[in-house]
């Protein structure tokens, strides 16, 4: 047994500091844990947001040496805990209080997003039919916990602050799941590309790397989007046939 | 004067999870207003955390399966205490709620010829369980979020219910605080539907997560309405025992369906010396035969594994306290062994258990697919809740209806896995309707102010108090308590001794106070929750000690028998004059043509 200290943010919407608490840590501890055992022994009054505890939920995000991660799932013995451990909310959202940021934002930006429309059922029951191999993709998309973490990550959000124009990695691979649905027939190209600014993704692959659910939102998602969206207006003949049916 | 805000709905949903969801759903699908309130953010409830599936006779992978084998089968699992109706509705619409959730976009596993796949579970005689993979949970969560942020519902995200407010008899709002300041709101409704999920928070070892402590139980209970059931917990056999720190978190039944034994430490499958004798006839008598039966042999009968929870955890814990246990206090769970009979095990156990297979290497740094699990029982779910009419869900209180996890009946003694996620959708969407109805056909009470003032008093009290203990610690004691006095197996004894020690305690959280502003103050939350906590813990206990058998999820070794006598009422509690009354709800006789199904099924 051992002790560490955990340098966290405390404070609210108008500002905070790092303060240094000390608490004991045990086997197969992680910081999540750590976060409990200071409420519990010395500050009640921490907020943070956690429910599962399993990496499931997508609620206890947060930045642990400044990088982001699940603190559920983020183990002790997997960081070094001879230096100050610091943990901060996310930073790509307002602060609330302590731990908590304000993830508001991206409620909104979801109810934007057109909803999903099947095609007519295939079967007299009122059913459809696909093929495990026709859901594959969409099934790794559906994984996502909502933990904004991949928000969190990309510059376009965290450094460039492009809220109101691009919607970020978790509702590129929101509208990925949607658009490639084997049943879905609603078209969500025009808006990807106009008010969701996914031309703003330059590929850098960050959001990939910090996605706890292992979905590859770069390759699989985006760019296959993009390609769409490439397809849609850049083509000739498909711009011809999008001036019709704009008609 | 308390300030406060007000808010006006015809239909007040309290709970996102499945069943707050899907009510909300119906009831805005009916033309009321609706609003919605959750202690978290939304998709973040419970429910999300469901692993194995949804419990829907729907015939894919055995064309034998209909509403019949699972009505039978769920009746048997709870012990014939069930609410004989809810057990057949629950039966009879599954397979539609979930065929409605694919037309909403939620994307199942499929079977060879593209339908919904099913898988086994315990307790149910043929694959039954639709799924993804094991996060059916989060499947049925966000589908029902996607498609309920377009139906016109008000969301009032990180708001926590403290208490009803009744207009004579009848429910006619609620009182509530939001998180992130503290301030009060009153929500004034035409009817209330409370789906708050579960209680496993009044133990120490549970795969609950911190909203689960019964408030839904407590508000009911506290504003005159009857709770039925309260002694049934289901213990769930496999949770992680090691590291300490992820004591309890759930490992998933699939782990059984998909082929994995229990052994003990001397490599005994230990499972095959226990078999009830009512399970006789559907159950393997040897290791052969118990894998065909998961490899979809239709002819192979059910290895002992997959028998129904309540039995599973009483052997792992008959196990351990004979000492040949798990190093940690457990048994072994072992899905590596596949090997012997697949060519790509290892590949297989990823594909269709991809979050334990992270779960254990993030967590516990092992390999499922190379090496055994140890796990033993966590408190998992409460079959007990508020009483309502199979039908309608309507409560004993006029404007008050249920559904979900707190609401009771279709359980009987013990829960059969998959069949809570059925159980939200199908009576999730009747709270709905039947909420929607009594809306439409009844005017807004009227809201005494006073009491506003007092309940909001009275919630402010641990700001007021200096010096006292902090409520985590409180908590804390509470859940070594029941843990210790009121778990898996009780006693009489023990359980007097938990009736006094939660005086102590309620005394004691009477005097506890917070710490710091009250902004997001965790302490403060869980000192109002400490106060539902105390009052589920209670009735759980009462009712066990009422309970002279053993039944189900409930394990007297002073009376270790089931006793006929008492297959014929549930007990329930209810507040008269601020004390908890215990009595005996006769249960009705049922009706020949399900005493018919019953017998037919065998
Ligand atoms: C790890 C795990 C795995 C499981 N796997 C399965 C499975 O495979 N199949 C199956 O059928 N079942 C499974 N279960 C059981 C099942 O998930 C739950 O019983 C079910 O999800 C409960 O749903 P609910 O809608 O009743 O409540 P919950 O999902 O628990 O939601 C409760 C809601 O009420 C809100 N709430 C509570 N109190 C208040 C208050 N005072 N004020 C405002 N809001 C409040 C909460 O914020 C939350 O939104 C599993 C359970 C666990 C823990
Ligand atoms: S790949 Fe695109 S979306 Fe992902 S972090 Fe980089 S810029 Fe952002
Ligand atoms: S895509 Fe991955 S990182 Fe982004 S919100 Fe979903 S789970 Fe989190
Ligand atoms: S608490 Fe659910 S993901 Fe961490």
């Amino acid at each position: 047994m051992s002790e560490a200290t955990f340098t966290i943010r405390r404070g609210g919407r108008d500002g905070g500091e790092m303060v240094a608490y000390q608490t004991r840590v045990t086997e197969g501890m992680v910081v999540l844990d750590a976060v409990h055992q200071i409420q519990a022994e010395s500050a009640p009054d921490l907020a943070c947001r956690w429910n599962c505890k399993a990496g499931k939920c997508g609620s206890c995000s947060a930045e642990i040496n400044g990088k982001p991660k699940l603190m559920c799932m983020t183990r002790l013995d997997t960081i070094d805990i001879t230096q100050p451990v610091t943990i901060e909310p996310m930073r790509a959202f307002p602060p609330t209080k302590d731990l908590i940021a304000d993830i508001s934002w991206n409620y909104e930006v979801k109810k934007r997003i057109k909803k999903f429309k099947p095609r007519p059922p295939d079967a007299a029951d009122g059913t459809w039919r696909m093929q495990q191999s026709d859901v594959d993709r969409v099934q790794e998309f559906r994984k996502c916990i909502e933990c904004y973490l991949c928000q969190d990550v990309c510059h376009v959000l965290r450094d460039h602050v492009k809220h109101d124009e691009f919607i970020g990695p978790r509702f590129l691979v929101y509208s990925a799941a949607l658009e490639m649905h084997p049943l879905d027939t609603e078209n969500r190209v025009d808006e990807l590309k106009d008010e969701f600014g996914i031309g703003y993704c330059n590929i850098t692959k960050c959001c990939t790397k910090v996605c706890p659910e292992h979905i590859t939102i770069t390759d699989n998602a985006i760019i296959p989007l993009k390609e769409r969206v490439v397809d849609e207006f850049y083509d000739p003949l498909k711009r011809l046939v999008r001036l019709f049916r704009r008609k | 004067m308390v300030e406060y805000q007000t808010y006006e709905h015809d239909v007040l949903v309290i709970g996102a999870g499945g069943a707050g969801l899907r009510a909300a759903i119906e009831a805005s699908a009916a033309g009321v207003s609706v609003g919605l309130i959750c202690k978290s953010l939304l998709g973040k409830a419970h429910t999300v955390m469901a692993e194995g599936g949804m419990a829907a006779a729907m015939g894919h992978n055995d064309d034998r399966d209909n509403w019949k084998v699972h009505f039978s089968d769920t009746m048997r699992g709870g012990q014939y205490v069930n609410n004989w109706r809810m057990a057949e509705l629950h039966a009879k619409e599954a397979p539609d709620r979930v065929r409605e959730l694919e037309g909403w976009g939620a994307v199942f596993d499929r079977t060879k010829d593209g339908r919904i796949n099913q898988r086994n579970f315990g307790g149910h005689r043929y694959p039954r369980l639709a799924h993804v993979g094991d996060r059916t949970g989060l499947e049925l969560i966000r589908t029902l979020q996607d498609h309920g942020i377009h139906q016109g519902i008000d969301v009032h995200m990180e708001v926590t219910v403290i208490s009803l407010l009744k207009d004579g008899d009848r429910v006619v709002g609620v009182f509530a605080y939001e998180r992130e300041h503290g301030r009060f709101r009153v929500f004034k409704a035409k009817a209330v539907i409370l789906a708050t999920g579960g209680v496993g928070r009044a133990y120490k070892i549970t795969s609950n997560s911190w909203e689960g402590t019964g408030d839904g139980h407590a508000l009911a209970y506290h504003a005159g309405a009857e709770l039925i059931d309260m002694e049934f917990i289901q213990f769930h056999p496999t949770g992680m025992v090691w590291p300490p720190s992820v004591r309890g978190i759930l490992v998933t039944e699939g782990v059984r369906g998909e082929g994995g034994i229990l052994r003990n430490s001397e490599g005994k499958r230990f499972m095959f010396d226990d078999i009830p004798a009512n399970y006789k006839e559907q159950t393997a008598d040897n290791e052969e035969e118990g894998w065909r039966y998961v490899a979809g042999d239709k002819n192979a009968r059910r290895p002992p594994e997959l028998l129904t929870r309540d039995h599973v955890a009483r052997c792992i814990n008959r196990e351990v306290k004979a000492g040949r246990g798990s190093p940690h206090g457990g048994v072994y769970l072992d899905i590596a062994w596949i090997k012997e009979k697949l060519p790509n095990a290892a590949e297989h156990i990823k594909r269709k258990l991809p979050s334990m297979y992270h779960q254990f290497m993030q967590l516990a740094n092992l390999d499922i697919t190379t090496t055994p699990m140890e796990v033993g029982p966590t408190t998992h779910y409460i079959m007990g809740g508020i009483r309502v009419d199979a039908d309608t869900q309507a409560s004993t209180l006029p404007g008050l209806y249920a559904a979900g996890e707190c609401a009771s009946g279709i359980n009987g003694a013990n829960r059969l896995g998959g069949n809570s996620l059925s159980d939200l959708i199908v009576f999730g969407k009747r709270a709905g309707e039947y909420a929607a109805q009594f809306a439409k056909e009844n005017r807004h009470g009227s809201i005494d102010s006073t009491l506003i003032e007092s309940e909001a008093r009275r919630a402010l009290e641990p700001f007021d108090r200096e010096a006292g203990e902090n409520p985590f610690v409180i908590q804390n004691d509470l859940q070594d308590m029941m843990q210790k006095l009121v778990g898996i197996v009780r006693l009489e004894d023990e359980m007097k001794e938990a009736l006094d020690g939660l005086d102590k305690l309620k005394e004691r959280t009477a005097k506890s106070s917070v710490t710091g502003n009250i902004d997001f103050n965790p302490g403060w939350h869980t000192a109002l929750d400490l106060r539902n906590l105390l009052t589920v813990s209670e009735a759980i206990t009462r009712s066990a000690i009422e309970r002279k058998e053993s039944r189900g999820g409930q394990f007297r070794d002073d009376y270790p028998d089931k006793d006929p006598a008492f297959a014929k009422f549930n007990v329930a509690v209810k507040e008269v004059d601020g004390q908890m009354q215990i009595s005996h709800e006769a249960i009705p006789e049922m009706p020949a043509e399900l005493k018919a199904v019953i017998e037919e099924m065998g």
